[in-house]
C-alpha cells in the first residue's frame, strides 16, 4: 500500500519546526521561553533522526534502530540538560529578580 | 665468574654503592664509609681478576640508544689498555678510600663523601672501559660531575663552592670541543665505535677535516687534564678535601685525557698537524707548570701545579710518534707517586690542623717520621731519581722527543726535568726540615695507622711500579741508555736539587720572590677580563636588542593591537542576549549557505 | 495515512508557533506539549514505537512539568507592554527565513528523499523496535549507556548545589 508519504515530508516539518524554535529564541524576552524554544528546536532535530531511520532500512527491511537508540540518548541528555538549564534560571531569578533577557546585560561593553 | 660478569660487576657495584648510601644508609656515617670502601676493595679484586683475561675480551654490550640505522650500545672494551688502567684507578682508589676512613674521620658529610666517592668511582670505570664515543662522553660528563660534587665538598665555604663551580664550567668548554670533535670523527668515519674508527681511519681523505676533527677530541682532555689554556681549574679544585685531590685531581680523572688520547691514538698518529700541536701544548703546559709551582706557599697547590706539569709530559708524548705507550707508561707511574704525595701532604694538613702553607710547617721530619720518609720517597719518584718509577717513565717520554726529532718539544721537557727537582725540594725542605715556625706544626703528631699504611703501600709502589709492568704489559719498559737525554736530565736533577738546596735550607721566608710565577702569568685575570669583557659587550648587545628591538616590536606592538582592537570590538558587546543569538544564527545560516551551495 | 500525518504536522507547527506567539508562559509551555504531542504522533507513524513513547512520557510529561513547575515557582506574569521589539523580530526573520530556504532549497534537491515510506514486512515486521533498541542499547551501547547513567547523576548533583547556593 503506498501511502504517498516520502522522506522528503518528514524532513520538511522538521525543517519548520527549527525555524519556528529558532525565530522563538531570537523574538521572545522571557528567559524559560527561550528555553523551551531551544527544546522545540533539539525536538526537530530528533524528528529527522527518527525519519533517516525509518527509511534507511536494511537487508530485511527493518529500519535502521542505532539512530533511534542516538535519540534515546539524546532525550536522556535533553532531560539532563533541561533540570540543569531550569536550576540556573532560577538561580539567576534569585539573584536578579527578572527572567526578562533585555534586562540581563552586564556582559554590555 | 666469566669475563662478563666480572666487567659488569667493576662497572655497577661502585654505582650500586652510591646509590646505597644515597637513599639509605646516608643517616650513618659509619656504615656508609665501609660500604663505599667494600665495594671499591671488590672492583680491586675484581681487576686483578680482569688482568687474566685475553687482551681481545669484550663484554656483551647493552642496547642503549637507537635511533634509525644508528645505534648506540654501552659496551665494555676490555684490551690490556682498559685492565692496565682499572689496576690503577681501583687501585689508588682503594687506599683513598682507605685514607679517608681517617682523613674524613669527624667530618659532618662523611656519607655524603663516600656517596661521591663511590660515584666518581663508577664514572671513571665507565671512561675506562668505553668502547664507544658516546659511552666515553656520557661518563666524561659524569666524572665532571662527580668531580664537581667532591671539590664542592665543603660547599659552605665560599672558596669551595666557586672552586667546584670553576671546574665545572672549565670542563664544560673543553667537552663542548670534545663533543663536536665526536661528531666530526663520527662524520668522518661514519662509526663511534673505537674498533671501527681504527678500521675506517685509514680511509679518511680529508686531512684538514681529520685534524680539526682530532684537536677537537683533544679539547676534551685539554679541560679533563688541565692543559694549557683550560689548567686553571686544577690548582683552585684544590679547595676539595686531600682525598680527593688525590684520587681525582693528581692519579685518575686528570689522567682521563691522558687515557682518551690513548685509546685513540691511531687517530692522533694519523692527523700529523694535530699531533704536532698536542705534543706543543703539552710542552707548554709542563713548562708554564713547573715555573709556576716554583713560587707556591701552597703545599697542595705546589703539587697541584706539578701535576699539572707530569699531566703536561704525559699529553706531550701522546703528540709523539710512539709516545703514547710511554705516556701511558708514565701515567701509570705517575699516579703511584702522585696520589702517595697527596695523601702524605694531606697527613700532614691534617696533623698540622688543616694549615696548608709551608711557610707555616717545618721540623716535620722528627714529628712526623712515616709521612717524612714516605713523602720523601714520593718526592724522589716525583724528580726521577735514578732507580725510582718515576724515572723510567719520564726517560722514556724524554727519549721518545728525541727520536721524533721533535727538538722544540724535547728542550721543553729537559727544562722541566731541571725545574721539577728545584721546587720539590723547595717543598721538602720547607715543609719538613728546619724548625717548626707555628705552635700547629709544632705539636704536629704522626697519623694513625688508617692513614700511613696506604701511604706506606704507595711509597713501594712509587719505587717499584716500574719493574711490574704486567698491567701495561709491553706499554712500558726498564731501559736505559746512556744518551744526551739522560745526562741533561741526570744533570737537571742534581741543579736542581743543589739550587733547591742552597736557596731554601734553613730559610723561614721565602728568599726568591717572581710576582709573575707566583701569580700565574696572571692567567686567572687575563680570563677574568676577558670573561668580563664579554659578558659587558654581549650583555649590551643583547640589552639594546631587548630594548629596541624586542621590546617593541613583540611587547608593545600586539599590546597596542590588543587594546585597540579591544576598544573597537568592544562596541559590538551591546549585552542583549538576543543580539547575541541573532550574530550566531546569521553566521551559521551564512556559513551553511556558503557550505551546501 | 496521509491525512493523519497532514493533521499531525500541523500540530506539531501549530504547537510550535503557539510557543513563539503566547504571551503568557504557561500558555506557551501548553503548546508546547501540544506540539510535542503532534511529533510523537509522527514518530509512531514511523514505527518507532518506543521513541513516540518516551517523547510523551520524558518530555511532554517530564521536562514541561518541570517548566511548568518553575514558572509557577517563580510566579512569572505575562510579558508587559510591546511583545516584540522591532529589531528581535526583524533579525528573527532575517534568520528564521534564511534557514528556511536553505531547507527547501536542500529538499528540492534530494533525490534520495522522494523514497515512499511503505510498511514493514516480513521479519521486519514481527520484530518490535523496543526489543531491537533494547538489545542494541545493552549489547553494542552499553558502554554509553553507563556513561549517560553518570552524566544523569552529575546533573542531579549538579543541581542540588545550584539551588542550594545563593548566586551573588
Amino acid at each position: 500500500m503506498d501511502t504517498g508519504l516520502t522522506l522528503n515530508h518528514f524532513l520538511a516539518v522538521s525543517g519548520i519546526l527549527f525555524a519556528i524554535g529558532l525565530a522563538g529564541v531570537l523574538i521572545r524576552r522571557n528567559i524559560i521561553v527561550i528555553f523551551m524554544c531551544l527544546e522545540l528546536m533539539l525536538s526537530a532535530a530528533n524528528l529527522t533522526l527518527v525519519a533517516f531511520s525509518r527509511f534507511n532500512t536494511g537487508a530485511n527491511g527493518a529500519p535502521d534502530y542505532h539512530g533511534q537508540v542516538l535519540l534515546f540518548f539524546i532525550i536522556t541528555v535533553a532531560a539532563a540538560e533541561v533540570a540543569v538549564g531550569l536550576a540556573i534560571i532560577v538561580a539567576l531569578f534569585r539573584a536578579r529578580e527578572t527572567t526578562d533577557v533585555t534586562q540581563i546585560a552586564s556582559m554590555k561593553n | 665468574m666469566d669475563v662478563n660478569t666480572i666487567a659488569w660487576l667493576i662497572l655497577l657495584l661502585p654505582l650500586a654503592s652510591a646509590a646505597v648510601i644515597l637513599l639509605g644508609t646516608k643517616k650513618s656515617a659509619g656504615i656508609s664509609a665501609l660500604i663505599s670502601t667494600g665495594s671499591v676493595i671488590a672492583t680491586l679484586v675484581l681487576s686483578f681478576l680482569l688482568l687474566a683475561q685475553p687482551d681481545t675480551a669484550a663484554a656483551k654490550p647493552l642496547q642503549w640508544l637507537s635511533l634509525g640505522d644508528f645505534e648506540v650500545t654501552i659496551g665494555l672494551k676490555l684490551d690490556s689498555l682498559a685492565q692496565g688502567m682499572m689496576i690503577i684507578v681501583t687501585g689508588i682508589g682503594t687506599l683513598v678510600h682507605v685514607f679517608s676512613l681517617g682523613y674524613m674521620h669527624d667530618d659532618a658529610g662523611k656519607a655524603r663523601f663516600f656517596a661521591g666517592l663511590s660515584q666518581f668511582m663508577f664514572s671513571m670505570t665507565g671512561i675506562v672501559l668505553a668502547d664507544n664515543f658516546a659511552m666515553m662522553f656520557i661518563f666524561w660528563e659524569l666524572v665532571g660531575v662527580s668531580s664537581y660534587i667532591l671539590i664542592g665538598h665543603w660547599y659552605d665555604k665560599d672558596s669551595a663552592a666557586d672552586a667546584a663551580k670553576k671546574a665545572f664550567l672549565v670542563n664544560r668548554i673543553g667537552d663542548f670541543g670534545f663533543m663536536i670533535g665526536i661528531l666530526l670523527v663520527w662524520v668522518l668515519t661514519g662509526s663511534i665505535y673505537f674498533d671501527e674508527i681504527a678500521k675506517a681511519i685509514g680511509g679518511v681523505q680529508n686531512a684538514n677535516l681529520l685534524n680539526a676533527a682530532v684537536l677537537l677530541v683533544f679539547c676534551g682532555a685539554v679541560g679533563k687534564s688541565a692543559q694549557l689554556p683550560l689548567h686553571v681549574w686544577l690548582p683552585d679544585a684544590m679547595e676539595g678535601p686531600t682525598p680527593v685531590s688525590a684520587l681525582i685531581h693528581a692519579a685518575t680523572m686528570v689522567a682521563a685525557g691522558v687515557y682518551m688520547l690513548a685509546r685513540v691514538s691511531f687517530l692522533v698518529g694519523a692527523a700529523e698537524m694535530a699531533a704536532d700541536t698536542i705534543a706543543i701544548i703539552g710542552g707548554a703546559t709542563a713548562l708554564l707548570a713547573a715555573l709556576m709551582a716554583t713560587q707556591q706557599n701552597d703545599i697542595k697547590r705546589v703539587l697541584a701545579y706539578s701535576t699539572l706539569s707530569q699531566l703536561g709530559y704525559m699529553i706531550m708524548a701522546q703528540g709523539l710518534h710512539d709516545g703514547s705507550d710511554a705516556g701511558m707508561f708514565h701515567l701509570y707511574t705517575h699516579a703511584w707517586f702522585k696520589a702517595l704525595l697527596f695523601l702524605g701532604s694531606g697527613a700532614v694538613i691534617f696533623a698540622c690542623h688543616h694549615e696548608q702553607d709551608i711557610w707555616k710547617m717545618g721540623g716535620l721530619r722528627q714529628k712526623m717520621p712515616i709521612t717524612f720518609w714516605t713523602f720523601l720517597i714520593g718526592t724522589a719518584a716525583l724528580i726521577a731519581v735514578p732507580g725510582t718509577s718515576g724515572f723510567w717513565s719520564k726517560e722514556a717520554i724524554l727519549e721518545a722527543a728525541w727520536h721524533d726529532h721533535n727538538y722544540l718539544v724535547w728542550g721543553l721537557g729537559i727544562a722541566v726535568a731541571f725545574l721539577t727537582p728545584f721546587y720539590m725540594t723547595r717543598l721538602f725542605v720547607v715543609a719538613f726540615l728546619g724548625k717548626p715556625r707555628t705552635k700547629d706544626a709544632d705539636h704536629a703528631h704522626e697519623v694513625s695507622p688508617i692513614m700511613w699504611v696506604p701511604l706506606a703501600i704507595l711509597a713501594v709502589m712509587a719505587v717499584i711500579s716500574a719493574y711490574i709492568t704486567g698491567p701495561l704489559e709491553a706499554k712500558g719498559h726498564v731501559a736505559f741508555h746512556m744518551s744526551l737525554t739522560a745526562i741533561l736530565s741526570l744533570a737537571g736533577l742534581v741543579v736542581g736539587v743543589l739550587a733547591g738546596w742552597k736557596l731554601y735550607a734553613g730559610c723561614d721566608r721565602d728568599p726568591v720572590n717572581i710576582k709573575l710565577f707566583a701569580n700565574k702569568f696572571y692567567l686567572d685575570e687575563l680570563y677574568l677580563g676577558i670573561v668580563r669583557l664579554f659578558q659587558d659587550f654581549v650583555g649590551m648587545t643583547f640589552d639594546a636588542v631587548d630594548r629596541y628591538l624586542i621590546e617593541p616590536i613583540t611587547v608593545r606592538l600586539p599590546a597596542l593591537a590588543a587594546m585597540s582592537s579591544g576598544y573597537v570590538l568592544r562596541l559590538l558587546q551591546v549585552g542583549n542576549l538576543q543580539a547575541y543569538g541573532f550574530l550566531f544564527g546569521l553566521g551559521a545560516v551564512v556559513l551553511i549557505w556558503l557550505i551546501v551551495f | 495515512m496521509t491525512f493523519l500525518f497532514y493533521i499531525f504536522a500541523a500540530l506539531a507547527i501549530v504547537g510550535g508557533i503557539g510557543v513563539v506567539l503566547n504571551r503568557n508562559p504557561v500558555s506557551s509551555a501548553f503548546a508546547m506539549i501540544v506540539s510535542f504531542l503532534g511529533l510523537a504522533a509522527l514518530y509512531i507513524q514511523l514505527d518507532a514505537y518506543l521513541v513516540g513513547t518516551l517523547q510523551i512520557l520524558v518530555y511532554a510529561g517530564a521536562i514541561m512539568v518541570l517548566f511548568l513547575f518553575i514558572i509557577m515557582l517563580l510566579d512569572i506574569k505575562s510579558e508587559e507592554g510591546r511583545q516584540f521589539g522591532v529589531f528581535s523580530t526583524a533579525g528573527a526573520v532575517v534568520v528564521a527565513g534564511g534557514m528556511l530556504l536553505i531547507v527547501a532549497k536542500v529538499l528540492k534537491n534530494f533525490e534520495a528523499g522522494e523514497k515512499a515510506l511503505t510498511p514493514l514486512k516480513g521479519a521486519a515486521a514481527e520484530t518490535t523496535d523496543v526489543s531491537a533498541i533494547g538489545e542494541l542499547l545493552f549489547t553494542t551501547y552499553w558502554f554509553p549507556v553507563q556513561v549517560i547513567g553518570m552524566l544523569l547523576l552529575v546533573a542531579t548533583v549538579g543541581v542540588v548545589v545550584l539551588s542550594k547556593r545563593e548566586l551573588r
